[in-house]
C-alpha cells in the first residue's frame, strides 16, 4: 500500500501542526471568553495528536498512536472539569469573562 | 492525487481553525470547531489511522463538542455581547503568536527531521488488531490509569457543578 509520507513528506505535517499549533496559541492570547479559550486549548492539543500520528506512521511504530489515544483521553478529562468550573463560574459572576476574575488581585 | 487532497484539507483544517479563534458568536465557533476536527480526522484517514479516525470523531466531534455547545446553550452566550479586548492587546497577540509560529517552523526547519529516507514497508502496524494489542500488553498500566482519570474526573465534574446551598 503507498503511503501518504511517500507523495508528502513529513516536513508538511510539520510545518501544518506548528501553524496549527499557532492558533490555538492566539486564540488563548486574542479572545476573552473562556469557552473560546477552551476550544484553543483543542486545537493545540489536536495539532499535537496530528504530529504524533505523522511520526508514528514515519517510523512505523504504533506507540505513538496509542498516545495519541491516551491523549484524547485527557482531554475529555479536562474538558469536563474544565466546564464544570465554568458553569459554577459563571453562577457566581453572572458571565464569564475572563478578565472578570480577578478576586485574588487583592 | 493524495498531495491535492492533503493541500485541500490542510487548508480546510488551518482556515476553519482560524475563524473558531476569530469569529465573534461563539455557536459559530463551535460550528467551525467541529469542521476543523473532521478534517483533522480526514488527515488520519490520510495516514490510514483507521482506528484513530473513529476514536476522533466519536470524542471530539461527538462528546467534546456537545459538552461545549450545551455549556454555551446553558449559559445563553449566543449573542455577541463580548467586549473585546484593548487595541495594543490585541497586536501584542498577534505580534506574539506570529513569532512563534516563526520560531517554531524555522527551529522544525533546521533540526533537519528528514535526514531518513522514508521507505514503507509492508509490514502492518496501525490496524485496529496490532494497536489492541500493543495497547493491552505494553501499555496495560497506563490504560487502567486512564480509566481511573476518568472515572475521577467525572466525579469532580459532579461535585463542583453541584449547586450548593448559600451559606
Amino acid at each position: 500500500m503507498q503511503s501518504i509520507l511517500e507523495q508528502v513528506g513529513i516536513g508538511n505535517y510539520i510545518i501544518l501542526s506548528a501553524l496549527l499549533f499557532c492558533i490555538g496559541a492566539f486564540g488563548i492570547l486574542y479572545r476573552r471568553n473562556a469557552i473560546i479559550m477552551f476550544m484553543s486549548i483543542e486545537i493545540m492539543l489536536n495539532a499535537v495528536n496530528l504530529l504524533l500520528v505523522a511520526f508514528s506512521t514515519y517510523h512505523q511504530d504504533a506507540s505513538g498512536q496509542v498516545f495519541v489515544f491516551f491523549t484524547m483521553a485527557v482531554a475529555a478529562a479536562e474538558v469536563a472539569v474544565g466546564l464544570a468550573i465554568l458553569v459554577s463560574i459563571y453562577r457566581n459572576i453572572g458571565n464569564i469573562d475572563i478578565d472578570n476574575l480577578k478576586n485574588l488581585k487583592g | 492525487m493524495l498531495e491535492i487532497v492533503f493541500y485541500i484539507l490542510s487548508a480546510i483544517t488551518l482556515g476553519t481553525a482560524f475563524l473558531t479563534v476569530y469569529s465573534k458568536n461563539p455557536i459559530h465557533s463551535a460550528i467551525y470547531l467541529v469542521v476543523s476536527f473532521f478534517s483533522i480526522a480526514g488527515h488520519y484517514l490520510l495516514f490510514n489511522a483507521q482506528f484513530l479516525a473513529m476514536v476522533h470523531i466519536i470524542v471530539y466531534a461527538g462528546a467534546i463538542m456537545v459538552l461545549l455547545l450545551f455549556t454555551l446553550m446553558l449559559m445563553n452566550l449566543n449573542k455577541e455581547d463580548e467586549v473585546s479586548k484593548p487595541i495594543y492587546i490585541k497586536f501584542a497577540a498577534v505580534f506574539s503568536a506570529g513569532i512563534l509560529a516563526l520560531v517554531l517552523i524555522s527551529a522544525l526547519k533546521t533540526a533537519q527531521p528528514e535526514m531518513i529516507e522514508y521507505v514503507s514497508s509492508n509490514e502492518d502496524y496501525q490496524s485496529i488488531k496490532v494497536l489492541g494489542k500493543v495497547l493491552l500488553n505494553e501499555y496495560m498500566v497506563p490504560f487502567e490509569f486512564a480509566s481511573v482519570l476518568l472515572l475521577v474526573s467525572m466525579i469532580g465534574a459532579v461535585l463542583i457543578s453541584k449547586k450548593e446551598e448559600k451559606i
